[in-house]
């Protein structure tokens, strides 16, 4: 058994473990979903074959995440939620919208296809706004400041960009030929855009936040810390490396950009953890204060315990099955 | 402007019931494919290959609406009715979390595999894979049923300081109304799937169709109808009397019963009047009543008096109800007169063939108004004798609620229209295509590129 406190801190640290993967593996399928181009003649349908066997699974990370949220700190998810009610209304619409659109482009009359591309594209870009909306305001702790809405705007455009970066790296290594080539451009494109928005969004952060500024620079934390950024900073420029050269000769170094986007993306989901624990809610509810009852945490956690290693090893072998370069997709 | 309250119950009454149309055909969907796909792999007949082919389109698309409407109904239970997670969060928690980490990822780690995964691995592997998504879906669905029966009669628990604590989770999951619920939601989403495919492979034949898939599947789907029609008719029976025994005056409200009585008739039709507290218009058959639910003529039904300010709204369940109720009788009229037809002269009459594609989404009609007798029959409570509804609702701004709840009905709608425009476009387009010959089923892309699918 475990006792209430330990358990609290288990829950947080798998509730920002789903999250995190949620960021990087719904993050590359709506950024594909954003980069998607609307002229006829173009890549829709191979980029949409990359994404097609996986979409439903990385959304699965989200509803697991919501759902440790809800079990695990009931009134911090209401909390959340009851200040974000319209932002995650456009979440859901959105979701909605492409989730639908996806099935809908390949079966509709042939002349509907391209208003379901549209619909796919529209909803992956604000499916992402909504979401960088919302930890926007999250981390300017749900204030109705001027201040707090620019920043969480600024947040929604940064995530956007992330999600296309990411997007646009898996292209470059499930794809080939011409869509390979557009892809090494996006993702030039949109990750300079996305450093800047981290660069940005770590810059102002501790400014606005006394909290988040002392936890970082006091000293005994400084030493500890200062990988992170470097590291990160690191990445990127080895990345515009890569992509200079990509795609090169044999395919290889296809999967580089992508590993380097998802550390990136862990480098920051660390320090925003960081930033706030062991507050859920930042500087109002600990998690702590919000946690459920032990004996329900603790039924939790041992199926927990059996039930993801499994769902790991699927997951793999769903990956392993359609690994590779992508073929086009048909319901046989 | 109406209030939060109201505006919350309409909006989660609206999500939910947007939802349900979807699981409750991809359930059963499921199985029918797994069947389709072991018949294939035991007789190698092509046919069952293109009956899979496209059934597994149609669940493809019902699945995408189910899942992306489930997840709305994953952020509502905090948003709308945040007292429900602070009261009895302790037991909703775990079985919504159990739901999600052993049926949820299971089917969406295998559906990718069982849609687009045909040429990439061995038969066996996708075989199984069709099992393992039919299996998730039934799980969920007895999760979700677990904790919503317990919503209706709960045990196991105890209350300390007003929050819910679990004493015996299994208790908790298998509670008195759970076995009836479970069954008689798997068999409606049996018949709801059994007419979907007997109305669709109606229209085809209706549209001149003269391939054998249609013809297989339909007399398929008037098989499993025929058969769970009268299960549904007897496991609802049984659903009633556990009802009558737990929330009598839910069935009180079923049946329009104001007071008390002794030899109650069963009403056919009633215009219910709550002002008056009586019927209006009565049609029943006397004692009727008494006898199905206590197995004696003059048995006694507590009536709504006995349950004064502390009753559902009747007019709703009483209707409901019979719309249910008459939609399971008509299902097993049909079932039986086609199959007895088929049997006999082994094809149906245009006139049974059109009544099946009327009765295409009947199943969806059962289904919701099965759910309202059930769920507006809970009212006042939300947990029974624990939570009322009203001390559930949220604070929220109602203009919020109002805003994002007109934003709901219009993506409903115009999902709605695509998904039944898309369904029928597809059989139309199946009607057209070739008989394909035995030779290239070993090469499925080849007959989807004729099919016209992608
Ligand atoms: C009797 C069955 C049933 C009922 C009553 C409900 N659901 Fe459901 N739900 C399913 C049966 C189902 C399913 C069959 O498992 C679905 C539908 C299609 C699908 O993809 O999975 C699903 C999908 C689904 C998903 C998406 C899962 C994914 O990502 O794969 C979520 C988050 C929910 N549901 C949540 C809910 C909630 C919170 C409900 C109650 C208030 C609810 N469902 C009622
Ligand atoms: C899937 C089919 C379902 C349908 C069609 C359905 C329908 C409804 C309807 C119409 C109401 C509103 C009743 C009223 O306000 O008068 C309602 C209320 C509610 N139901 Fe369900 N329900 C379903 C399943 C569930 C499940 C599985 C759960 C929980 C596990 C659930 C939990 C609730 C809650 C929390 C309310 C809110 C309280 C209320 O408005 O009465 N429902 N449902
Ligand atoms: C033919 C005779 C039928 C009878 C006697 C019957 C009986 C019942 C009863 C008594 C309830 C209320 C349970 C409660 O007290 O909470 C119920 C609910 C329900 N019914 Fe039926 N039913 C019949 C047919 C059908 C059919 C044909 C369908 C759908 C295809 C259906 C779908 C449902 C659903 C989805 C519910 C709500 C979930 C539940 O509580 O089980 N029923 N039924």
């Amino acid at each position: 058994m475990f006792e209430a406190n330990t358990l609290a801190v288990i829950f947080v640290a798998l509730m920002g473990f789903s999250i995190l993967l949620y960021a990087i593996l719904d993050g590359y399928d709506l950024g594909v979903g954003i980069l998607l181009p609307l002229k006829q003649e173009d890549n829709s349908d191979t980029m949409i074959a990359s994404i097609g066997p996986f979409w439903d699974a990385n959304e699965t990370w989200l509803v697991l995440a919501i759902g440790l949220l809800l079990i695990a700190f009931p009134a911090a998810h209401s909390y959340i939620f009851k200040e974000l009610y319209l932002p995650t209304a456009v979440l859901l619409i959105s979701l909605v919208l492409r989730g639908v659109a996806f099935d809908f482009r390949a079966k509709a009359a042939f002349s509907h296809k391209p208003t379901w591309n549209k619909v796919f594209k529209i909803g992956s870009l604000l499916a992402s706004m909504s979401q960088g909306y919302m930890l926007g305001m999250y981390v300017m702790g749900f204030e109705s400041t001027f201040a707090a809405y620019s920043f969480s705007l600024l947040s929604a455009l940064g995530v956007a960009a992330a999600y296309s970066y990411i997007g646009a790296c898996w292209l470059i290594m499930k794809t080939e030929g011409d869509l390979q080539v557009q892809a090494v451009a996006w993702a030039k494109k949109s990750g300079l855009i996305c450093f800047i928005g981290i660069l940005a969004v770590s810059v102002i952060n501790p400014i606005i936040n006394p909290n988040v500024f002392d936890r970082w620079f006091e000293s005994s934390n400084m030493l500890l810390l200062l990988p992170l950024p470097l590291i990160c900073f690191g990445l990127f420029v080895y990345s515009f490396f890569v992509l200079k050269k990509l795609p090169a000769e044999n395919d290889k170094g296809c999967w580089i950009p992508f590993t380097a986007a998802s550390t990136i993306f862990l480098l920051c989901f660390i320090g925003l953890g960081f930033s706030f624990f062991p507050y859920i809610v930042p500087n109002k509810l600990t998690i702590w204060e919000a946690a459920s009852a032990p004996e329900s945490l603790s039924f939790i956690l041992w199926g927990a315990i059996i039930v993801v290693p499994v769902i790991f090893s699927y997951t793999a072998f769903s990956y392993r099955v359609f690994w590779g370069k992508v073929q086009e997709l048909r319901y046989h | 402007m109406l209030d939060t309250l109201i505006l919350s119950r309409i909006q989660f009454a609206t999500n939910i019931s947007f939802h349900i149309l979807f699981p409750v055909i991809t359930i059963a969907l499921s199985w029918f494919l797994l069947f389709f796909k072991v018949r294939f792999v035991q007789t190698n007949d092509p046919v069952w290959m293109r009956a899979y082919r496209f059934w597994v389109k149609i669940f493809a698309l019902t699945f995408a609406l189910g899942v992306v409407s489930g997840i709305t109904m994953s952020f509502q239970f905090g948003t709308n009715w945040p007292k429900f997670m602070e009261t009895v969060g302790n037991i909703a928690g775990p079985l919504l979390g159990y739901e999600v980490l052993t049926a949820f990822f299971l089917e969406a780690g295998f559906l990718g595999i069982m849609l687009f995964g045909i040429n990439r691995v061995s038969p066996l592997v996708h075989t199984l894979s069709t099992f393992i998504v039919a299996f998730g879906t039934t799980l969920s669905a007895f999760w979700i049923l677990a904790l919503n029966s317990w919503m209706h009669t709960p045990q196991g628990y105890e209350m300390r300081d007003g929050v819910a604590f679990p004493i015996d989770w299994l208790a908790i999951i298998f509670n008195p109304s759970f076995p009836y619920r479970f069954t008689h939601m798997l068999i409606a989403s049996g018949l709801t799937a059994a007419f979907l495919i007997a109305g669709i492979s109606a229209y085809r034949l209706l549209k001149g169709d003269d391939k054998r898939a249609p013809k297989l599947t339909l007399k398929i789907a008037l098989t499993v109808a025929a058969i769970l029609a009268p299960a549904q008719a007897l496991v609802g029976d049984f659903h009633g009397l556990n009802t009558l025994e737990h929330q009598p005056q839910k069935v009180a409200a079923m049946e329009g019963i104001w007071h008390t009585e002794k030899g109650a008739p069963l009403l056919l039709f009633a215009l219910p009047d709550a002002a008056a507290k009586t019927n209006h218009f009565e049609i029943g058959i006397p004692n009727m009543a008494s006898l199905i639910l206590t197995h004696d003529l003059n048995g006694e039904i507590k009536g709504l008096n006995e349950f004064e300010g502390n009753h559902p709204p009747v007019m709703p369940v009483f209707f409901s109800f019979r719309i249910m109720v008459g939609l399971g009788l008509l299902m097993l009229f049909v079932a039986w007169t086609g199959r007895i037809q088929l049997w006999r002269k082994n094809k149906l009459s245009p006139w049974v063939l059109k009544t099946l594609l009327f009765m295409t989404f009947s199943g969806w009609v059962a289904t919701l108004a099965g759910w309202y007798v059930t769920e507006i029959g809970r009212q006042p409570w939300l947990v029974t004798g624990v939570l009322s509804v009203k001390d559930a609702a949220t604070d929220i701004a109602s203009s919020n609620v109002g805003l994002s709840l007109i934003a709901y009905l219009i993506l409903y709608t115009v999902l709605m229209i695509a998904y039944l425009h898309t369904i029928f476009t597809m059989a139309g387009r199946a009607v057209e295509i070739e008989e394909i010959s035995d030779d290239e089923i070993t090469k499925p892309i080849i007959t989807s590129a004729i099919e016209g699918i992608k």
